[in-house]
């Protein structure tokens, strides 16, 4: 039986950057095959040509196989391979059926067709175990279920080699599971899996082979079952990963931020945050753990000045913050900053970085008051040079401060967003998922920088959704849900179990 | 090495000039249609408008009104504003130049008067944009919608306000009186006789000056610099400490002031009086001049320099061969806007092959 997918010599170039180079591997019918490397080691520009979006520079893809010229994803869909992208591609306001039929739509006048339509999605849905509504709308549904409707739709068009970028970014530990659980059922029916990933954990759970990518090129090619997380841990990064990083006895100092009784709710009245206080203090990194959306980011946008709180109260080292005499949070975050607050968002793209500005003058972004000369006017031979040595500093590559920061990769971006904050020698550091969509080698880094900022007094507010970044880090772990705080453990006391049902809302037991 | 982007020779050069060439071929197949030769009428607007000094020095003179309104629009267009109103903006900011000169010129010195009815422009006009401003800022109503609807009232209310108030008593042109010498912006002719009895004055160094501060304070310092990072990512400015709807409102009112100063040159400079519709249409051309010129100060000028030849030239060119009415100017300025704006990248993708076929 030929595979269902080959790769035979793939190359691929943008610009300077080869994102592919000679790639081959195959994938076996009916296998959940991992593709598995760090962010830029070239598995999502591999996809993208399996589908279509891309054109390899040289080299070809055999499906079942024939050799195939896929110039779209139109020929890819007809070819029976389905895609589920990390950003999903739904209308927010449409139902799961509209969303399922737009592009399949069949015809001028839509009811009959939609009838239909909708009988075969439930047909699917009670076959596949995928728990979702036609008919509602993908506004009020959950991030893992946006993420079945894209599998549905995949079904619907009856893909046969299913390929997932990234799934479980978004998804909680239950939402995880349920997703692979429905995986597991479509390999029974014969169905072909690419997995990419970047978790090591993931690969060792599902799949049955796996390829490792590493700068473009393939490195290791495995039967899951006779390998380890350590072996493919080591091909992908290309070195040993250590394992814990050293870090300075506990020694909490004197209280850096309280916040009593913080509340917020939203236009429509729904609590976002309820009574949330907690006092962290200099030396200490106290890390946030919840699902995302149980009010982890709203604290760090509180905390920032990006968000006013509807009730309650926070000082810095004493200093009232002055949530009540403001009516709107314009202009706050330039406030805190002067006061030691550094702030390391959560969505790096949206609000930590501007794309089309140059490396330099990101690193001033923020602070771009603390820069300028008795006019106003930038110091431009300041900037340079202290960006050259941020840059170095912290190892960003390509090293070109004149490069727009749209084009360096998540990791290096993220470099560039901590350098730029620990320069500024915040007495409170708020750090939110300081290492999303950033590759091994550099949450290394990243873990590092913060361990050290710690060990020298700041105290660092961490809010992660990763329990092994939150385990790598915190000294102590405070647990949210549902805008409360259900719980807190020291770090000796980690406990999944416990902080998995304290996640989900279960009071101190 | 393959590139994805283009170098920023191409942006900034290749790109816009490919665009306006396109836009003047099919201005061309339009003259050619209306039975005249394209070749000969581009000689006749060249020399009318570039060659003869009097002409040059008659297109420069449009282009200083033109570059005061091509920076109202742009610097709307780096906080991420799509100002319609300037030319409304100019057209209030007349009115206040005028309620200055008429309250001024009798009592003031010309060192005094001008600049006091140079503030009264830039006042009004930043007023007048204040408005739609503020409404974006602290209401979400769309800048393009209440600028255009600005513009109307604009027109209404100084047809109002100059026929009912300003027309001197036993008139009937729609007009205020002539200020007094006093108030007239001296000539660049008095310096260069060589450019002949033609209306260009001071206002297009003050054009270049606010140039050359637009690009300052744009590019260098912290507030364009803010200015931008709002223009570009409003989450990511607030992030940064900006204070997003001052910010909108602030920019809107340099944007104003900026378009009304453009009143300087077209009633100080030339008529000397306030009359019915005065920008016509400078305001919309500040559009044209800001997509063409991509927010550069040099990118600026060159536009409104050759927005102003095409109006010298275009006017000559009416006046040699009747077949081509001077509205043919519009029909040009719409293709430019067409061009360089709503279709600005349309030769990226194949510039970009052309690198990467030469690069091998």
């Amino acid at each position: 039986m030929p595979p269902a997918v080959e790769f035979r010599d793939i190359c691929k170039a943008f610009g300077p950057v080869q994102a592919n180079s000679r790639v081959s591997f195959s994938i076996e019918k009916g296998a959940i095959h991992g593709v598995i490397g760090e962010n830029g080691a070239g598995k999502s520009t591999l996809m993208s040509i399996l589908y279509g979006y891309y054109h390899a520079d040289s080299g070809q893809c055999l499906i079942d196989g024939q050799q195939r010229d896929i110039r779209s994803s139109h020929e890819a869909i007809a070819l029976g391979i389905g895609m589920v992208h990390q950003h999903f591609m739904l209308v927010e306001n449409f139902t799961v059926l509209d969303n399922v039929m737009l592009g399949a739509e069949g015809g001028f006048k839509l009811a009959s067709k939609r009838a239909e339509t909708e009988a075969r999605l439930r047909e699917i849905c009670a076959r596949y175990r995928l728990d979702v509504d036609p008919l509602a709308k993908i506004e009020d549904l959950s991030v893992g279920a946006q993420q079945r409707v894209e599998i549905l739709k995949q079904i619907y068009r009856s893909a046969n080699i299913l390929i997932l970028d990234e799934p479980t970014a978004v998804l909680t530990a239950q939402e995880t599971a349920s997703l692979f659980e429905i995986l597991r059922l479509f390999k029974e029916q014969g169905k072909t899996i690419v997995l990419i990933t970047h978790k090591l954990q993931e690969i060792m759970d599902i799949t049955d082979q796996v390829t490792v990518m590493r700068a473009g090129k393939v490195v290791g090619a495995v039967d899951t079952a006779g390998t380890s997380k350590e072996e493919l841990a080591n091909m992908m990064v290309g070195r040993p990963i250590q394992g814990e990083l050293p870090r300075a006895p506990y020694r909490p100092g004197a209280p850096v931020l309280e916040v009593t009784g913080l509340g917020l709710e939203d236009e429509n009245k729904v609590k976002l945050l309820a009574d949330v206080g907690f006092t962290l203090r200099a030396g200490e990194i106290v890390a946030i753990a919840g699902v995302s959306g149980n009010g982890q980011s709203e604290l760090l946008e509180i905390l920032s000045g990006m968000r006013l709180p509807s009730s309650g109260r926070a000082s810095l080292l004493g200093t009232e913050l002055p949530f009540a005499k403001r009516s709107d949070p314009d202009g706050l975050p330039a406030l805190f900053r002067t006061l030691g607050i550094g702030h390391v968002p959560e969505d790096r793209l949206r609000d930590g970085v501007i794309k089309d500005f140059s490396v330099m003058q990101n690193t001033v972004f923020g602070y771009q008051d603390r820069v300028t000369n008795r006019w106003g006017l930038f110091d431009f031979k300041a900037i340079a040079a202290r960006c050259a040595h941020l840059l170095k500093a912290f190892d960003v590559r390509p090293s070109n401060p004149e490069l727009r920061i749209g084009l360096l990769s998540g990791g290096n971006q993220q470099k560039v967003v901590i350098a730029r904050e620990v320069s500024a020698q915040p007495k409170l550091m708020l750090v939110g998922q300081p290492t999303r969509g950033v590759d091994i080698g550099t949450i290394e880094a990243i873990h590092t920088q913060l361990l050290k900022m710690r060990d020298e007094g700041v105290a660092i507010l961490l809010v992660s959704v990763e329990l092994e970044e939150v385990r790598a880090l915190a000294d102590r772990i405070i647990v949210m849900s549902g805008g409360r705080i259900t719980g807190e453990l020291k770090i000796e006391e980690f406990d999944t179990t416990r902080i998995g049902l304290l996640m989900g809302g279960m009071h101190k037991t | 090495m393959k590139t994805t982007e283009l170098p920023r020779w191409a942006t900034a050069f290749a790109l816009p000039i490919l665009n306006l060439l396109s836009a003047l071929l099919v201005a061309a197949l339009v003259i050619y249609l209306l039975g005249e030769s394209p070749v000969e009428s581009l000689g006749i607007l060249v020399n009318s408008a570039v060659i003869n000094p009097e002409g040059l020095s008659y297109t420069l003179f449009y282009a200083s009104t033109f570059i005061f309104t091509g920076l109202s629009v742009s610097i709307a267009m780096k906080a991420g504003l799509f100002n319609i109103g300037s030319e409304g903006q100019l057209y209030i900011g007349g009115l206040g130049l005028t309620m200055a000169m008429l309250a001024l010129d009798k009592v003031l010195p010309a060192w005094l008067l001008i600049p006091a009815a140079m503030i009264g422009s830039a006042l009004f006009g930043a007023l007048w944009a204040w408005l739609p401003g503020y409404l974006q800022a602290r209401r979400g109503s769309h800048i393009v919608v209440t600028t255009i609807m600005f513009n109307f009232i604009a027109a209404s209310l100084m047809n109002f306000v100059i026929v009912k108030y300003l027309i001197p008593e036993g008139q009937q042109n729609p007009a205020s009186r002539v200020f007094a010498d006093a108030g007239a912006m001296p000539r660049l002719n008095a310096w260069f006789p060589v450019l002949g009895d033609t209306p260009l004055n001071v206002s297009f160094l003050l054009a270049i000056v606010a140039l050359v501060v637009y690009g300052v304070m744009v590019w260098r310092s912290a507030w364009g610099y803010q200015l931008r990072a709002t223009g570009l990512n409003q989450h990511a400015a607030h992030y940064a400490g900006v204070s997003i709807s001052r910010m909108i409102i602030v920019a809107m009112l340099i944007s104003g002031a900026l378009a009304g100063l453009g009143a300087v040159n077209s009633i100080m400079g030339s008529t000397h009086y306030l009359s019915l519709n005065f920008p016509a249409g400078a305001g919309f051309v500040g559009i044209a001049i800001a997509l063409m010129g991509r927010q550069h100060p040099v990118g600026i000028f060159l536009s409104a320099v050759l927005f102003g030849a095409l109006i010298q030239g275009g006017f000559d060119l009416s006046l040699e061969k009747p077949n081509i009415p001077q509205e043919t100017f519009i029909f040009i300025q719409g293709l430019i806007i067409l061009f360089c704006g709503a279709m600005e990248n349309f030769y990226a993708p194949a510039i970009l092959k052309l690198i990467n076929l030469r690069k091998g």
